[in-house]
């Protein structure tokens, strides 16, 4: 035990209680000790310098008001604004007061400015939500002569304060909504990521933050930075006068990619159709049109949406809140082939000239994959393969190539993963591979990957199901040449002096295709839309596009049963309908993937959609019936004077 | 009569069931308890029903407690440990979020704080790890210690709990001097730390420019509320808030307060957190210098009393626990005073036994029946 090597760590005296008395002597006035300290300065604060800290908080009580700053504008590629603010009066009660009181207060106003009952229900939500605020609003965006109303009376309402609240208005509505996104009332749960951020100070005062679209991404930026003013207040709590200043500084400014007149014909090409639309720029990767139909009214959310508006939104089920365009994913049916030719072409399994037999269809062992011709395309190469939508040769394909090596290369896509564009709740699709149903499944028996599996993945069937805005953009590389971008609906911040941050345009990867191979396979999509399953859609177009027309099933069918049956008796069974497109052939300015959920065969539904954009962004005119088209002087004609009625128009055109 | 009284078996059943319980402990908590409940009355009077739920349960485990064989909690250390860190990993996995930190477990009906369990079963386990190598304790068994200590300590520093991980740092440190750690490394430590503050004193207008990182001592955030106690003003809306307000609640208290229920500072909102961490301060504003001082001599005979019984244990382990134990209860009291009254940095430590929460509550009065069960064990060996 007394061993010296150990005693520098160790000190056992020759007994071992007596020393750990003393230790415990030790301790017992080191703690005394700080006792002692602790009371001495309490002494200090509440004896000493009591006069000081009792004037403090008695005579004249100071307080710290937060100064909530002004909350950043949002607005599109060409200034025109999407979100801004406007001061309104609003008519707080107090939130410690007992709900009896309360609601004789409401009742009492009631009788001079209109309380109905939507308020009302708000103000209780209002109180359940938030136990935090110190008061609640019953009234909010009084009018003038409410507000004169209601001082004139002022005395009978001791309990409501008048204040003066920023408010958020959403001027385009309904457009654009799950892009721009909404603010609403901070709940218990926002309050805990700001806490959890460290934020807890900066939102002192601030009632609303944003919920989605780029409101919630980009909050840090539009939110701003809370100031403080020191006021003294009388005994009663009425303010005296200001002691000190902080000023508060304003929220960044918002610029997107988006071009809302393009925003806007593509909503309006929609109609009542459900569905989702993306429109890229291919060289940056900026978003230039993000539709999801059908929409909302992000103005319901602004001062916390009433149940029944709620509850229409929510219960519908058109699913107005969904995201279509980022958050679902469907089968991309037909739009898949040119990637599966690129991908043949990469991997050496195909070349750009050689012939395979279409005989109408694809034996695999005791299973027989049918083409949509009966009897067949008769001799089919690449080219005549997109341009007819061949799917027997993409079943050979898929064969030869196997679903390893088309998973990796459509993994090279980006299909199947989130593209990381700058908005929330971006859904990831299924790139399926027998990986992914390892993962995927439990079952060793579900697990399993059949060879037949790939010959369905093939011509974009089977588990295969991707986001719009994953083929969109999986679209814009191949129109680029190559190059994968990630996708932006932001492309500058400016800040309350006015200084713009433009975003630089962000690279995710090269794809390692040849040239020629994307040259190939571009050359046969213009072709779609000259000769194959998109000319009728894209007839008498003054520029060349590439397109691809896709058709995803909804419910296999059943062996005997004809397509359409389904459909006819139940809508939301029929197919879904899929056009992917560029323009200009030469340099593309845009590319887009245009979805229609249960909208039919892709070159009937989706394909004008995509004809309707296309023509406002290089045209920079509104859609017009086929006929017309052949007439050019009245094109002319038409295009000058929309020209004329707008002020704002979409960037780029062709001469 | 009175002997035939005392022969009446309920009378005997009555000082069976009294037995294990020590007068002097058992004084101190209840009445902390019930100055706590007056507060508390005053700050937030909803709570009053739940708060006295908790004191219950507290006592119940108090009295459970001190029934049970020092010997026998000391065999349960492992046990605890064990399950200790497998909460906290849990915790790390599948933990649930609120207020700033990832540091609950959803069990269903309520939900636990796993690095509560860890102020109790820290100390205990280090103090039957020192048992059990008695007579060979070297400087492998201090490295073993300070091992067991680091790896609960870093779990609950990631969580990110600044204030637990604290205490449970303490609690082990504790074990260890009271195992005999020795002076050489025990004095420099604290003069280090003198010299620390005392740099900090001189010098802290330069270090607190916001171009000067501590890194890497310190992240900017743990710089930021350092240097926001030298000048709360720093942050007025954010830590500072906090120290400002109850520093003004204190001050304006004098020396016999405001009065019960009369606390301005309390009453009209400036207080934030008063019925937790911050309850000090309405403690002070409404009874003043007089009741904080009061409140001061109560955790003195607590104190006093659990050295006492340190000084009396016969096992090392025992000895070490109880040393440990009060020890720790003098540094909630240190450092929940020292944030609320502006001189230490705010981390979130209640107030010992006054303090809103349950499972504080019911962990600190733990650790008041181990150290009845530690002195029963005494008693009954003597006899």
């Amino acid at each position: 035990m007394n061993n010296g090597g150990v005693k520098t760590f160790y000190a056992p005296d020759e007994d071992d209680v007596q020393s750990f008395r003393v230790r415990v002597f030790v301790a017992c006035v080191f703690a005394f000790a700080c006792c002692l300290l602790l009371a001495a300065w309490l002494y200090i604060l509440q004896v000493v310098r009591h006069d000081h800290f009792y004037s403090k908080s008695e005579g004249n009580r100071t307080a710290l008001l937060p100064l909530v700053p002004h909350r950043g504008d949002i607005i599109d590629r060409n200034g025109v604004m999407l979100a801004r603010n406007f001061i309104a009066y609003t008519l707080e009660i107090d939130g410690k007061q007992s709900r009896k009181k309360q609601n004789e207060t409401i009742d009492a106003l009631a009788s001079i400015i209109a309380i109905e009952s939507r308020d009302r229900q708000r103000f209780d939500t209002f109180l359940v939500e938030n136990r935090r605020h110190r008061s609640a609003p019953i009234r909010t965006r009084l009018s003038d002569e409410e507000m004169a109303r209601f001082i004139g009376q002022r005395y009978r309402f001791p309990n409501v304060e008048v204040q003066a609240r920023l408010f958020r208005d959403y001027p385009h509505g309904k457009l654009a909504s799950h892009l721009i996104g909404y603010i609403s009332r901070i709940s218990e749960k926002d309050v805990e990521h700001i806490e959890e951020k460290g934020e807890a100070a900066n939102y002192r005062g601030s009632k609303n933050i944003g919920k989605t679209g780029v409101e919630a991404v980009y909050e840090a930026d539009l939110h701003g930075i809370t100031g403080a003013e020191q006021i003294e207040k009388t005994a009663g709590g009425y303010a005296v006068r200001s002691l000190s200043n902080k000023p508060s500084v304003s929220g960044n400014s918002v610029e997107l990619s988006i071009d809302i007149e393009l925003q806007k014909v593509a909503e309006a090409a929609f109609g009542e159709r459900r569905g989702a639309l993306v429109a890229i720029e291919p060289a940056s990767g900026e978003v230039l049109a993000l539709v999801s139909m059908p929409t909302f009214d992000p103005n319901l959310f602004v001062d916390g949406i009433s149940r029944p508006d709620w509850r229409m939104l929510n219960d519908s089920p058109d699913k107005p809140l969904l995201n279509r365009a980022i958050n679902s994913a469907y089968p991309p049916g037909s739009t898949f082939k040119p990637f599966m030719a690129l991908a043949g072409l990469a991997a050496g399994k195909r070349t750009v000239e050689r012939l395979y037999p279409d005989p109408g269809g694809f034996w695999f062992g005791n299973h027989f994959f049918k083409d949509d011709k009966k009897g067949g395309h008769g001799m089919v190469n690449l080219h005549k393969s997109i341009v007819v939508s061949c799917n027997t040769y993409y079943y050979v394909l898929a064969n030869d190539l196997g679903i390893d090596a088309i998973a990796a290369s459509m993994a090279w896509f980006g299909l199947g993963a989130r593209t990381g564009v700058d908005l929330p709740g971006e859904g990831e699709g299924i790139l399926p591979s027998p990986e992914w149903k390892r993962k995927t499944f439990k079952t060793r028996e579900q697990q399993k990957w059949y060879a037949g599996e790939t010959i369905s993945v093939g011509i974009g069937q089977g588990y295969n199901a991707y986001t719009p805005i994953q083929m969109a953009n999986a679209l814009a590389a191949v129109a680029n040449g190559g190059k994968l971008m990630r996708p932006r609906v932001v492309r500058a911040i400016i800040d309350d002096k006015g200084q713009r941050y433009v975003q630089s345009p962000e690279l995710v990867r090269e794809i390692p295709i040849k040239p020629e191979h994307f040259a190939a396979v571009r050359k046969a999509m213009e072709d779609v839309t000259r000769f194959g399953t998109g000319a009728r859609a894209f007839a008498g177009a003054p520029y060349r596009a590439g397109g691809k027309t896709g058709t995803a099933q909804v419910l296999a069918l059943k062996s005997g049963q004809r397509y359409g049956e389904t459909c006819k008796t139940n809508p939301r069974l029929c197919d879904h309908s899929w056009f992917i497109a560029y323009a200009p052939a030469e340099a593309p300015k845009i590319a887009l993937a245009v979805f229609v959920e249960n909208g039919g065969w892709g070159a009937a539904a989706a394909a004008p959609i995509a004809r309707q954009v296309i023509d406002f962004f290089l045209l920079d005119k509104r859609a017009r019936a086929p006929a017309d088209i052949e007439d050019e002087d009245s094109a002319e004609a038409e295009r000058d004077s929309a020209e004329a009625g707008e002020s704002v128009r979409a960037g780029e055109r062709i001469e | 009569m009175i002997a035939a009284l005392r022969e009446h078996p309920l009378s005997r059943l009555a000082r069976a069931l009294a037995r294990p319980i020590d007068p002097a402990l058992a004084l101190v908590l209840v009445l902390l308890m019930a100055y706590a409940v007056v507060v508390m009355a005053s700050a937030s009077p909803e709570r009053l029903g739940s708060q006295l739920l908790h004191i219950s349960l507290a006592l119940a485990g108090v009295w459970i407690v001190a029934f049970i064989p020092a010997q026998r909690l000391l065999s349960l250390a492992p046990v605890l440990y064990v399950a200790g860190v497998a909460l906290l990993v849990m915790v790390m996995l599948f933990g649930v979020s609120a207020k700033g930190g990832q540091r609950w477990l959803d069990i269903g009906v309520t939900r636990i704080q796993p690095s509560e369990l860890m102020k109790i079963a820290m100390p205990m386990m280090l103090a039957w790890f020192f048992q059990k190598r008695e007579g060979h304790i070297g400087w492998r068994e201090f490295f073993a210690a300070i091992l067991l200590l680091a790896v609960p300590v870093g779990m609950i520093a990631r969580q990110p709990d600044m204030g637990t991980s604290v205490l449970v740092a303490a609690a082990g440190i504790y074990v260890c001097f009271f195992a005999g750690l020795s002076w050489k490394l025990i004095v420099p430590a604290i003069m280090t730390g003198i010299v620390g503050i005392a740099i900090f004193v001189a010098f802290g207008d330069s270090m607190c420019q916001p171009d000067v990182s501590w890194r890497p001592i310190m992240r900017d955030y743990q710089k930021q509320r350092v240097c926001t106690l030298r000048d709360p003003y720093l942050d007025p809306l954010g830590d500072g808030f906090h120290t400002i307000q109850s520093t003004i609640a204190i001050g304006s208290g004098g020396l016999t307060g405001k009065g019960w229920m009369q606390g301005t500072q309390t009453h009209l909102d400036f207080l934030p957190e008063h019925h937790t961490d911050f309850i000090f301060a309405v403690l002070s504003e409404e009874f003043g210098f007089a009741g904080a001082l009061a409140l001061l001599v109560l955790y003195a005979v607590l104190l006093l009393r659990g050295f006492y019984i340190a000084a009396m244990a016969t096992t090392l382990g025992t000895r070490l626990l109880a040393g440990a134990m009060t020890m720790i209860f003098f540094t909630y009291v240190f450092v929940n005073v020292g944030m609320v009254s502006g001189i230490l940095p705010v981390v979130g430590v209640p107030l010992p036994f006054v303090s809103y929460g349950g499972t504080a509550l019911v962990t600190l009065s733990l650790g008041v029946g181990i150290l009845m069960s530690i002195h029963n064990s005494r008693r009954a060996e003597r006899e």
